[in-house]
């Protein structure tokens, strides 16, 4: 069938033409595939931005004192290093890349609801972007706060903190604006036939995902434009000299700022259960459960922001709750992880690029959910609280699970979206060099926080030298790693051979379509009989 | 509810590439009024914790404010979305010249509304009850915080008032250019629950700060 399909001639949206010119193609088009691209593109160079802050403080590191700059540089390093990160590279991440361009082609629309607002929200992305690098060029040098902006420091500090704060607003509205759109998308486009529980499991993640951004969001948006306020006016809300209570902040912030943890893995959770059906060949192990688990995740993770705040001296009742309501998020995120393992068991497995990665991602996940437990659970909270601890915990579940994914995702989408194959040999030596640096450079930073090797610091004592040492050079491993994987895609977005409609064997709707897809992205809507993962003639076998 | 649904149905068949889709439409603009609420939900919340805080204080310091005004303003607003909610109706019933009409009224009183805030806003800062004023800074904190809130959540709401109205001008081009018809006037719908939701906070407000003394 995909044969007929192919030998149609038809235009790509890569190739498509409008009414603008040159670079407005692109810039200034409602195409959710176009959008989508752009997003990539856009996070990309966040992305090497990030993490040229991140070496750049690895190699300050690699002795004690002074290696390379100053205290006052390390501390714009690592609040930039989280800025980009988290606000311009994770947050958007899944979502706004492979959300746009797959969700609608998964439900079998031509395209989201909202093409229009589709753009806004990209623009506001750039514009956002725009503003945070301004700012390091500004008088008064980059902001040194901490990505956390923690009140009363960023009332105080004569850094440039209005003008990236009012970035991550802008860019909280764009993000705001996508899970608008995502959610009318599925709730309206859906092609005839796809309930609820016909939808593939990405389209449910990206679906729970864009409840938390419209929830969540405006929260952080106040609290933003209340210390942009206090900074300019001095209302008092925030102000401990004024009256006001700086642990209102904290709790406001952490009120979004903990489901945007959601908003980071839960899209990366859907991809996974895109990804290990295709490889494994066969039909996802308890579709209803790992669904409804995504739903559980988004609900049961408003009710859990305080555990960021153990040891600011807030009440033992309150702590106990919410080190209890936790524990709690362990039992979706379970769910997911042994449907996932009982996916692959007994199918006929196909060790592809992606499928590598989702196993790493496994891996390094449970590592993060793990030691996660460990910071949920007050004692031992108020030991490793604000040590390297912390920082190995969130880099295994961010970067281990959610940016390990993106790599899974862009590489499984890769042909569906360029429409060409990449190297699979080259690839699989970057997940090796990726997975070898990942460890050395977090896992020793387990091992340092809970030695008491405080987080932020630019300075440490001679014991912990080794592993230092050891992390430093793990970092440059990785980077050699993801460095050699993007080398690759590059290299195959211009000389790789094309890619047929389905080169994974996927039975999702995209996968029906021609490689890139057409502009209208379905010549005709398709009409949906069963569920996404159809493997049923294979296992009957 | 189903009948739109096939009438929208049947007016996509026939324009087969602009897809229009009234009820998506809506629920997006519902989505984003919910936005809006837990926007001002942050506010609200600090409000509530600032007034057990400091109850004493925010007692006292209300007794400043001027009932007057404020249930002046409260009952411009909500003529106002009368109008509007008028200015929807016109619409329906094909009366391109009152709709139009009722849209202005609207504006006008948007406008009165801003002017009234203007007049009280200054005359709290001739009597040098602005942040950071000497006066001010003499106050006990619980009062000093009062006008935080006080200019932060009114200051908020002025500027949506302010959105809201520039809102306003582009449904009255849309209308006057004929893109809002008496067949498909979702637009102006969306501009009306945005209104809604400006005039519903402002009721919210005018007890918090106005009446509880």
């Amino acid at each position: 069938m995909s044969e007929n399909i192919e030998s149609k001639p038809y235009i790509s949206f890569l190739q498509a033409e409008s009414k603008h010119k040159g670079i407005f193609k692109w810039i200034l088009s409602t195409d959710h595939k176009r959008i989508g691209i752009m997003y990539l593109a856009g996070m990309l160079c966040f992305l090497l931005v990030g993490i040229t802050f991140g070496f750049l403080m690895k190699l300050e590191m690699l002795t004690p004192g002074k290696t390379l700059f100053d205290a006052q540089t390390y501390n714009t390093f690592f609040t930039l290093h989280g800025i980009i990160m988290i606000f311009l590279f994770i947050i958007p991440g899944l979502p706004a890349v492979f959300g746009n361009f797959m969700l609608p082609l998964q439900i079998g629309a031509r395209d989201v609801a909202f093409p229009r607002l589709n753009l806004l929200s990209w623009w506001l992305y750039v514009i956002g972007g725009i503003f945070a690098i301004v700012s390091l060029f500004l008088q008064g040098g980059p902001i040194d706060t901490g990505w956390t902006f923690y009140v009363p420091y960023s009332l105080r500090t004569g850094t440039n903190v209005s003008l990236p704060l009012f970035a991550a607003f802008i860019l909280g509205f764009s993000s705001i604006l996508t899970g608008i759109n995502f959610v009318t998308t599925v709730h309206r486009l859906r092609a005839p036939g796809m309930t609820f529980f016909k939808m593939p499991l990405f389209v449910w993640a990206i679906y729970s995902t864009a409840w938390v951004q419209v929830i969540a969001t405006p929260v952080v948006g106040i609290t933003i434009i209340l210390v942009i306020v206090e900074r300019a006016f001095s209302l008092g809300i925030f102000d401990p000299s004024l009256g006001g209570d700086p642990l209102l902040f904290q709790h406001l912030f952490w009120i979004y700022s903990h489901p945007a943890v959601y908003i980071m893995i839960l899209p990366a959770m859907g991809a996974v259960s895109e990804i290990i059906p295709t490889f494994a060949k066969r039909t996802i192990f308890g579709y209803k459960a790992i669904a409804y688990s995504s739903l559980a995740i988004a609900f049961i993770g408003y009710f859990v922001w305080a555990h960021h705040m153990f040891t600011t001296g807030i009440s033992d009742v309150s702590r106990f709750i919410f080190s209890l309501l936790t524990f709690l998020v362990a039992i979706p995120s379970g769910v997911k992880v042994f449907n996932w393992v009982a996916t692959l068991y007994k199918g006929s497995i196909t060790p592809g690029v992606p499928l590598l990665f989702v196993m790493m991602f496994i891996f390094l996940f449970s590592i993060g959910g793990l030691t996660g437990l460990v910071l949920g659970s007050l004692a031992t909270n108020v030991h490793v609280h604000d040590t390297y601890f912390v920082v190995a915990h969130f880099h295994y579940v961010m970067f281990g699970g959610t940016v390990m994914i993106f790599f899974a995702a862009l590489h499984y989408w890769f042909p569906k979206m360029f429409g060409r194959m990449f190297n699979e040999k080259v690839a699989k030596w970057s997940v090796g060099l990726i997975f070898v640096g990942f460890n050395m450079l977090y896992f020793t930073m387990f091992i340092l926080g809970y030695e008491g090797m405080p987080r932020r610091y630019w300075d440490y004592l001679p014991q912990f030298q080794t592993l230092q040492v050891i992390s430093t050079v793990g970092s440059w491993i990785l980077i050699a790693g993801i460095l050699l994987m993007f080398g690759n895609l590059h290299r195959a977005m211009k000389k790789g051979t094309s890619a047929s409609a389905n080169p994974w064997g996927g039975k999702t709707l995209e996968w029906t379509i021609p490689s890139p897809p057409p502009v209208h992205n379905f010549d005709e809507i398709p009409v949906i009989t069963h569920g996404p993962y159809y493997y049923g003639e294979e296992e009957e076998k | 509810m189903s009948d739109t649904v096939i009438k929208n149905h049947a007016e996509n068949l026939q324009e087969e590439h602009v897809h229009r889709d009234d009820f998506g439409a809506k629920m997006g603009m519902w989505l984003f009024l919910f936005t809006e609420i837990l926007l001002f939900g942050g506010l609200f919340l600090l409000y509530m914790a600032y007034r057990l805080e400091y109850s004493h204080e925010f007692h006292i310091a209300a007794r400043e404010l001027n009932v007057g005004i404020g249930t002046f303003n409260t009952i411009i607003l909500l003529t106002s979305s009368l109008t509007m909610a008028l200015s929807i109706a016109a619409m329906q019933r094909s009366r391109k010249g009152l709709s139009l009409f009722l849209l202005a009224s609207t504006k006008i009183l948007a406008i009165g509304f801003l002017v009234n805030k203007y007049f009280e806003w200054s005359a709290k800062f001739e009597h040098g009850l602005y942040p950071r004023s000497d006066v001010l800074l003499d106050k006990p904190r619980g009062e000093y915080l009062f006008y935080g809130m006080y200019y932060a959540m009114t200051g908020l709401h002025a500027i949506h008032v302010i959105a809201g109205m520039t809102i306003l001008i582009f449904m009255f081009v849309f209308i006057w250019r004929n893109i809002i018809t008496p067949t498909n006037y979702v637009k102006l719908e969306n501009a009306g629950l945005y209104w809604h939701l400006v005039d519903l906070i402002w009721i919210f407000l005018f007890p918090l700060f106005y009446l509880i003394r």
